[in-house]
């Protein structure tokens, strides 16, 4: 059973384990737009949280993703390459950025819930 | 992640409640409260307007009325402040300048239609109170008076069905030729309407009393044909067809010459001068410029954006993005940027730097979309 946890920057991040996936919200890609394409890291990378992770560009601007926890890169949605526009379609599931290990699993108390996501988005 | 600003500090524009009630997403620009876009998305109303009409509120620009002099003492004391030929405009004929510095910058640039009995211009949002500051004092020695129309919206159905659209409702203002204007009127409310836009597409410019800028608004997004676009919008479609943007492309550092508007300034007027930076621009105009303003090309996905630096293939910067984002009819990246004039032609393989990464990118021809003007008709 994986944990769905959220950002204050609206980024999503379900873990099973040691590892996770990270996305962006439906709230996030309706506010950016359009996505056109998606800046992954590479394989390897280690993140930071609340560190540059990913880069969104929409028609008209790009924006910052950042990581919700420490940890390092473990995969890439491929499928962003050719079809960007997943990240408005299916921010939750196709359209995941990209896959992690956690390297302090702690920090994964300082994120919401769904429940205090949605308060702080006002649904 | 946001960019959404707050807009209740924000002036508006006559048309604000219809663009909340379209579900708008408001954010500011140039002081005013405007939609980047509506629930279609950018993508959408981009490729609508090309494909048929798209309607944007274009309110925040500053409407001007030149008069209280004879039309030719009005055009006189215009082209002892912009380097286009005004004293040769015809009435009904509407003409693309820009004020200058005396070191041959840019103010801001500005529509000029000579509308019979006034001159009606039109300049940038962003720099309305500045450009009117300027021009008052320097249009009064000459005895003309300038007049802010604040009560007047300022809309822009753009598109190659707009035409179609416009003879409907206004007959007659399918007669009008690119770059021209003239008073017409919808369900009876009088309209100042000139053929000229901003996206490089056909399309009009329809100057409309504020209170009832909601009703002929509405009666134009009735038309099958109309569909609503956003800030968001104009400037991916202004950007496709190499249109520049005050601030961005074009400001008191950049001259007229190295941003390719030339074509704006007459032969008479190039030669006699007697505008502001005239000896600089003559210059320029003879010897060239050591740079240019060039479009660009991305080899793969990923948009090169304002401020991103160009550099040769050996790795020297020489130039600097001032435009740049996705064009969804060019289906692909495309900006605009100033280059070494070296490095400006077709073709020229450069590497643009943004965010620590290398991004391949070429020069091409503008427009990077070909313009869809109507420019048959003659006036």
């Amino acid at each position: 059973m994986a944990t769905l946890k959220f950002s204050k920057d609206h980024e999503w991040i379900s873990v099973e384990g040691t590892t996770a996936r990270v996305g962006i919200t439906h709230f996030a890609q309706e506010q950016l737009g359009d996505v056109v394409f998606v800046d992954l890291p590479a394989v390897g990378t280690a993140l930071t949280e609340g560190g540059d992770a990913a880069v969104v560009e929409s028609v008209k601007a790009a924006s910052d993703v950042y990581a919700p926890v420490d940890g390092e890169v473990t995969a890439a949605n491929a499928d962003l390459a050719d079809t960007p526009d997943l990240v408005n379609t299916d921010p939750m599931g196709k359209g995941w950025f990209f896959e992690m290990t956690l390297s302090n699993p702690a920090q994964l108390d300082g994120l919401m819930d769904e429940a205090q996501y949605k308060a702080m988005i006002g649904e | 992640m946001t960019d959404t600003a707050n807009p209740t500090s924000l002036r508006t524009t006559p048309l604000d409640a219809l663009h909340r009630e379209l579900g708008g997403r408001m954010v500011e620009f140039a002081g005013y409260a405007l939609p980047v876009q509506y629930p279609a998305g950018i993508m959408k109303e981009h490729l609508h307007t090309r494909a048929a009409a798209g309607l944007f509120d274009v309110s925040h620009m500053g409407q001007l009325r030149l008069d209280g002099a004879p039309q030719e003492i009005i055009a006189a004391a215009l082209e002892s402040i912009v380097p286009g030929a005004v004293t040769t405009l015809k009435p009904g004929r509407q003409r693309y300048s820009m004020l200058t510095t005396e070191e041959g910058g840019i103010i801001d640039d500005l529509m000029i239609t000579n509308a019979g009995d006034h001159f009606y211009v039109v300049v940038n949002g962003a720099t309305k109170a500045g450009d009117i500051a300027h021009m008052r004092p320097l249009l009064a020695k000459h005895g003309v008076t300038l007049t802010e129309l604040t009560d007047r919206a300022l809309i822009a159905l753009q598109g190659p069905a707009a035409v179609t659209v416009m003879a409907r409702l206004a007959p007659g203002t399918e007669e009008l030729a690119f770059m021209s204007g003239g008073a017409f009127a919808i369900d009876g409310v009088p309209l100042w309407v000139s053929r000229s836009g901003y996206t490089g597409e056909d399309g009009y410019e329809i100057s409309i009393p504020a209170d009832k800028a909601q009703a002929i608004t509405r009666r134009l997004l009735a038309e099958s044909e109309v569909e609503p676009a956003g800030l968001g919008a104009r400037d991916s479609l202004r950007l496709e067809a190499g249109l520049c943007l005050y601030g961005h492309d074009i400001d008191t550092t950049t001259s007229p010459i190295e941003a390719g508007l030339i074509w704006s300034i007459a032969k008479r007027r190039r030669e006699e001068g007697g505008f502001p930076g005239a000896a600089i621009l003559q210059k320029q105009i003879a010897e060239g410029t050591s740079r240019q303003l060039a479009g660009f090309k991305v080899e793969g996905r990923a948009p090169v954006r304002e401020g991103a630096t160009l550099h040769s293939a050996d790795g020297t910067e020489i130039g600097k993005v001032t435009s740049g984002g996705f064009g969804p009819s060019f289906d692909g990246p495309v900006g605009m940027g100033y280059v070494a004039s070296a490095f400006a032609a077709a073709g020229t393989s450069l590497i643009a730097r943004q965010r620590g990464k290398d991004i391949p990118v070429s020069i091409i021809a503008m427009p990077a979309v070909p313009h869809g003007y109507d420019k048959v008709k003659k006036a």
